[in-house]
């Protein structure tokens, strides 16, 4: 037996902060950072007596979440308690939803591993608190409370176990945060621990039921995410072929060591004895309010997808990947207002700027240059200034030292060469050096052009303009 | 003049003809905690010192004009589960010992508004749980009509206060009766408004869907009197209604006649002491005298009220008193080395038996496989007492009732039995369970001299009603004018 | 219904409570009792009827989404019974 023979179920759990200015239950700002415990209150603090207020924005980003993910909006609704006891958990409960969540029977669209369209199920969205932060404390021993983001409002996204594939999950993790980007409900830095993801995988053979899924935390990043989802399928394809069972339980993915392990304290019983908190009153959304917020909802991928094939006369492969990312989509839209080129505009964003990325790690919206740079590097090429092949050199510059194009160019002595002249210069001398270039141009041999034009801009360094070296070379030779 | 016995109204009026200065009153009163609170026990943490020196400024400040309001100065004790900011909040419980309230509770800044001095903070049952304040971690109070009994509870150190003169109004909680039946066993007034009427904000919650502040005063006007300063919405709590404010002391109306009485028989059966239904019966009779509409009728729902307030009451303790695990403030034990021993050797060590008891019985409840079975219908039994009530209510302005089987009984009678002591509260936690508006005033003395309560309770939002016609029985009957605490027994 | 020992140490991990011997055995006794009595609500008339999970009948009430930041941080460390560079302080947490 082997992998092939097992099919892979797999179901996530997304937590996103949305970014509200303030907490969920208290007015206290949900901003990052801050001195430990200088973002709370009473009310986040759960000091005795203190009550809970919901943030009517909280529920319109919610409502806004489900509505771009095609759910049914709960017309009733409720906050439930959720009781257990951490120490980041000042209340020993944390506000959530347990039987009435606002948003039910969604779906969003992704590419699946033959890259057809595949509909994944959402099972509900809801709203509630996040805990607090544990920090390890380096001197004195122990750990340390703060409660800064105890109270921050998050929406809980969890789907049908419809994903079949680590490369799926990450597809779905990708749409559901490009959606939530567009739609302006939350700035998803997974790096900050604004969209996180728990992940349920189970393996079972094709004609059986589903096997016991295991519940993964803790993964900060896509690449963290496929590890651990690969490394489960792999741990749990092992257990069974070893005859063992699969336990339900919840494991902790350790980035470092590439391993998952076991979370829960054994002796810890879980039963968090949901009940509606008597400490806030009920929801009933009307209709109007659900179909204002419909009417107002900002422009989504699809649309956006839809606009740059169909305007721009960009491919549909192209268009996807543009728009996979609102920052990415929103740099394109940006660099292309001023430029008015949506096709270099395009090309550079998904051949050299989306390969730095990747070698980087990085996601769009750490692209530390802005759209006014982007596209004045192409206006340079456009008028000659710099050739492509500086254009890729300024590209790299602008990950590192982002500034003006013009300015990186005059620094790094990068302008290109269009002084007839010297031209001539370098043409004459690389016809000298090759003879049997020019000889075999004059045998019909046109690639010989492409050489001799490659060789003149390394002699240049790339800063001769590759169109007057072109027509320089063959006026030579056709003399 | 003794100034420990007058009304807050009087003193209002002596303060407006300048026969009494704001000193004179606060010092009267601190001088009254001196003499008798070694006897009642009332308090947690005395403000003496601190209210004189209040009492000056305030003096000063109504003196030159600077604050006008008619009970500028008047002194107030407070129950010790609601915060004031600087001040301990200990609800009479290891636990919060020595917890200082970093805020202000919506209703402690509705008394600052006015300018009244808070001379202390008042004993109670831990956590608001219990009905003779013997469950307080410190000390047990004294009933002031005898010293060997208990004030009730929760609010026992409110009701003993008010009683012995220590303080001329407090505040107090009912979650299931700890205003009222308090109010009875001490001969003074209590009322547990319409649930939502008063902000919970700042109230250390015990069972937030039945907790309300209320008012104890030792008479009907200055009960509406201090309901006028505590009722109001407000955006801090989500329970509280917004609706437009009443002066009640305008509606106190010496009037009853047409007013339609019911008066449930379920509520007279067993377990009713003979004398308290006797003082009862007397007191029916006088309203019909008054010219009142009197009517028994049936209204089926005590028992099930009762098993229904504790699933409910005690399912949202036990998460409502989750928060105190020795981390952020509250009793931390010293007997541990990692984070579970933490949690549970602070909170078994900073938690006195009852409580414990309720938060084991809410967990219980909660608990899966048993939340349909207790909690789920517990609140489909709360669907149908309020249904009772709601008809009972088209038929009868007002609702009659005993405030508790009995009068107070003596301290230490009765703690050992919790099912019995639960038993007690059978005449007022329907009137939480249907989140109605309850009043207690006295309607005489049993053959012991110990006093007998009289509820009335009103439908939603009809404090007004209630409290006339717990005006017009008192005008016409004078309870302050015939019987007085005597302090017996105590010390031998 | 009959409440065992071994459910009332389950409940009493579920909320925290560390019980000696005696107060088991009392409170598996107490327990019962009060449940006992308790169970009467499954003989009420309630067939058809909704929870009341309160009484009260306010729905929607919202707040703003504007900061407001509370002026008194000290005092909000001030009861920690021990803490650390303004956080509080706890056994060593291995998440």
């Amino acid at each position: 037996m082997s992998r092939s023979d097992y099919e892979v179920v797999i179901g996530l759990e997304v937590h996103a902060e949305l970014s509200t200015k303030t907490k969920i239950f208290c007015s206290c700002p949900t901003e990052f950072g801050g001195d430990p415990n200088t973002h709370t209150c009473p009310v986040c603090m759960a000091m005795p007596g203190a009550l809970p207020v919901l943030n009517e924005k909280v529920v319109e980003y919610a409502v806004k979440a489900g509505l771009a993910t095609n759910c049914e909006i709960s017309r009733d609704s409720k906050n439930d308690r959720k009781n257990y006891f951490y120490p980041d958990l000042p209340k020993s409960y944390q506000i959530s939803q347990f039987d009435k969540p606002l948003c039910e029977h969604g779906y969003v669209e992704i590419e699946d591993d033959e890259g057809n369209l595949k509909k994944v199920r959402i099972l509900r969205i809801h709203i509630e608190e996040d805990a607090g932060k544990l920090n390890h404390n380096e001197f004195g021993g122990g750990s340390l409370v703060d409660l800064n983001r105890a109270g921050v409002p998050l929406i809980e996204t969890v789907s049908e176990p419809d994903l079949r594939s680590a490369k799926e999950a990450e597809n779905y993790l990708r749409k559901l945060k490009s959606i939530f980007e567009y739609i302006e409900v939350s700035d998803c830095k997974m790096q900050e621990g604004s969209l996180r993801a728990d992940v349920n995988v189970s393996v079972h053979k094709p004609g059986t039921p589903f096997g016991t899924r295991t519940e993964m935390k803790n993964m900060n990043s896509f690449r963290s995410i496929v590890r651990a989802i690969e490394y489960e399928i792999d741990r749990q394809i092992d257990v069974i072929e070893d005859g063992g069972v699969i336990e339900q339980e919840t494991l902790r993915w350790d980035d470092v060591s590439g391993r998952t392990f076991s979370m829960r304290d054994k002796e810890d019983a879980q039963d968090y004895r949901y009940f509606p908190d008597p400490d806030l009153v009920a929801i009933r959304l009307p209709e109007d309010y659900i179909e204002e917020i419909r009417k107002n909802l900002p422009e989504l991928p699809e649309s956006r997808k839809e606009r740059y094939t169909s305007e721009y006369g960009l491919s549909e492969k192209d268009a996807n990947l543009l728009t996979a990312s609102k920052y990415m989509s929103n740099l394109f839209e940006g660099a292309n207002k001023i430029c008015n080129n949506p096709k270099a505009v395009a090309n550079w964003l998904l051949s050299d700027i989306s390969r730095i990325l990747n070698e980087k790690e990085m996601e769009p919206e750490q692209i530390p240059f802005t759209a006014e740079q982007l596209a004045k590097m192409i206006e340079l090429i456009e008028k000659g200034t710099i050739s492509s092949a500086i254009g890729k050199k300024v590209i790299t510059e602008l990950f590192e030292n982002p500034k003006d194009p013009e300015e990186i160019i005059k620094e790094k002595g990068w302008i290109q060469i269009s002084d007839e002249g010297a031209i001539k210069e370098v043409v004459m001398k690389i016809l000298e050096a090759n003879p049997q270039s020019v000889s075999d141009f004059k045998a019909g041999k046109d690639k010989a052009l492409g050489f001799l034009v490659g060789q003149a801009m390394k002699e240049t360094r790339g800063q001769a303009n590759p169109q007057m070296l072109n027509k320089m070379f063959l006026e030579e030779l056709n003399k | 003049m003794n100034i420990t016995e007058l009304t807050v109204h009087e003193l209002k009026d002596k303060l407006a003809s300048k026969e009494l200065t704001v000193s004179e009153i606060t010092k009267a009163y601190v001088d009254r905690i001196n003499e008798k609170e070694s006897e009642v026990g009332a308090f947690v943490t005395t403000y003496c010192d601190e209210a004189i020196s209040k009492a000056k400024e305030i003096e000063e400040k109504v003196n030159s004009g600077e604050i006008k309001g008619e009970l500028a100065g008047i002194p107030i004790g407070i129950k010790d589960n609601i915060n004031v900011k600087g001040a301990k909040t200990t609800c009479s419980s290891k636990m919060l010992e020595n917890f200082v309230s970093p805020y202000d509770a919506t209703v402690t800044e509705k008394l600052n508004a006015e300018n009244l001095i808070n001379l202390g903070k008042l004993n109670m049952d831990e956590f608001a749980m219990g009905g003779s304040t013997e469950h307080s971690a410190f000390h047990n109070t004294q009933n002031p009509w005898n010293l060997n009994c208990v004030p009730g509870g929760s609010s026992g150190g409110s009701a003993a206060a008010v009683a012995a003169g220590m303080v001329p109004w407090a505040l107090g909680s009912d979650t299931g009766g700890s205003i009222r039946q308090p109010a009875s066993f001490c001969g003074v007034v209590g009322l547990k408004p319409t649930y939502g009427l008063v902000s919970r904000y700042g109230l250390v919650a015990f069972a937030s869907s039945l907790d309300q502040i209320g008012p104890i005063t030792k008479d009907v006007e200055d009960c509406a009197m201090l309901l006028n300063i505590i009722t109001g919405h407000d955006e801090k709590d989500t329970t509280s209604e917004n609706i437009e404010k009443v002066d009640y002391t305008k509606v106190l109306k010496n009037d009853v006649k047409g007013l339609r009485i019911g008066v449930p028989k379920e509520f007279y059966a067993e377990g009713i002491n003979e004398e308290v239904k006797a003082k009862l019966e007397e007191a029916i009779a006088k309203y019909k005298e008054l010219g009142a509409e009197v009517e028994e009728f049936s209204l089926d729902v005590a028992k099930y009220s009762l098993a229904s307030y504790y699933i409910i009451a005690c399912a949202e303790a036990s998460s409502n008193l989750g928060r105190f695990d020795g981390i952020r403030y509250g009793y931390r034990t010293e007997n541990y080395t990692n984070l579970r021993e933490l949690f549970r050797n602070s909170r078994s060590e900073g938690f006195g038996e009852e409580v414990k008891r309720r938060i084991m019985l809410g967990t219980y409840v909660l608990s899966s496989g048993y939340y349909d079975a207790y909690y789920k219908k517990a609140q489909q039994v709360r669907t149908l007492v309020r249904s009772e009530f709601n008809k009972a209510f088209e038929k009868y302005d007002v609702i009659i009732t005993p405030t508790s089987p009995v009068v107070a009984f003596e301290t230490g009678s009765k703690s050992n039995n919790p099912l019995e002591m639960y038993l007690a509260d059978i005449c007022t936690v329907s009137v939480n369970i249907a989140g109605l508006p309850g009043i207690s005033i006295p309607c005489g003395v049993d053959s012991n001299g110990m006093p007998v309560g009289m509820q009335i309770i009103g439908n939603r939002f009809e404090e007004s009603t209630i409290l006339n016609a717990a005006y017009t029985y008192e005008q016409a009957t004078k309870f302050r004018d015939n019987y007085k605490p005597e302090f017996k027994g105590g010390a031998e | 219904m009959k409440v065992s020992k071994e459910e009332v140490m389950h409940i009493a991990k579920l909320a925290n409570l560390n019980l000696r011997d005696e107060e088991i055995d009392k409170f598996t006794t107490n327990l019962e009792d009060i449940l006992n009595f308790a169970d009467i609500v499954n003989n009420a008339p309630v067939e058809g009827l909704t929870e009341s999970f309160g009484v009260n009948e306010n729905y929607n009430v919202f707040r703003k989404d504007e900061i407001k930041v509370f002026e008194d941080n000290e005092a909000l460390l001030q009861n920690a019974p021990e803490k650390d560079r303004n956080m509080f302080k706890i056994p060593k947490v291995i998440q």
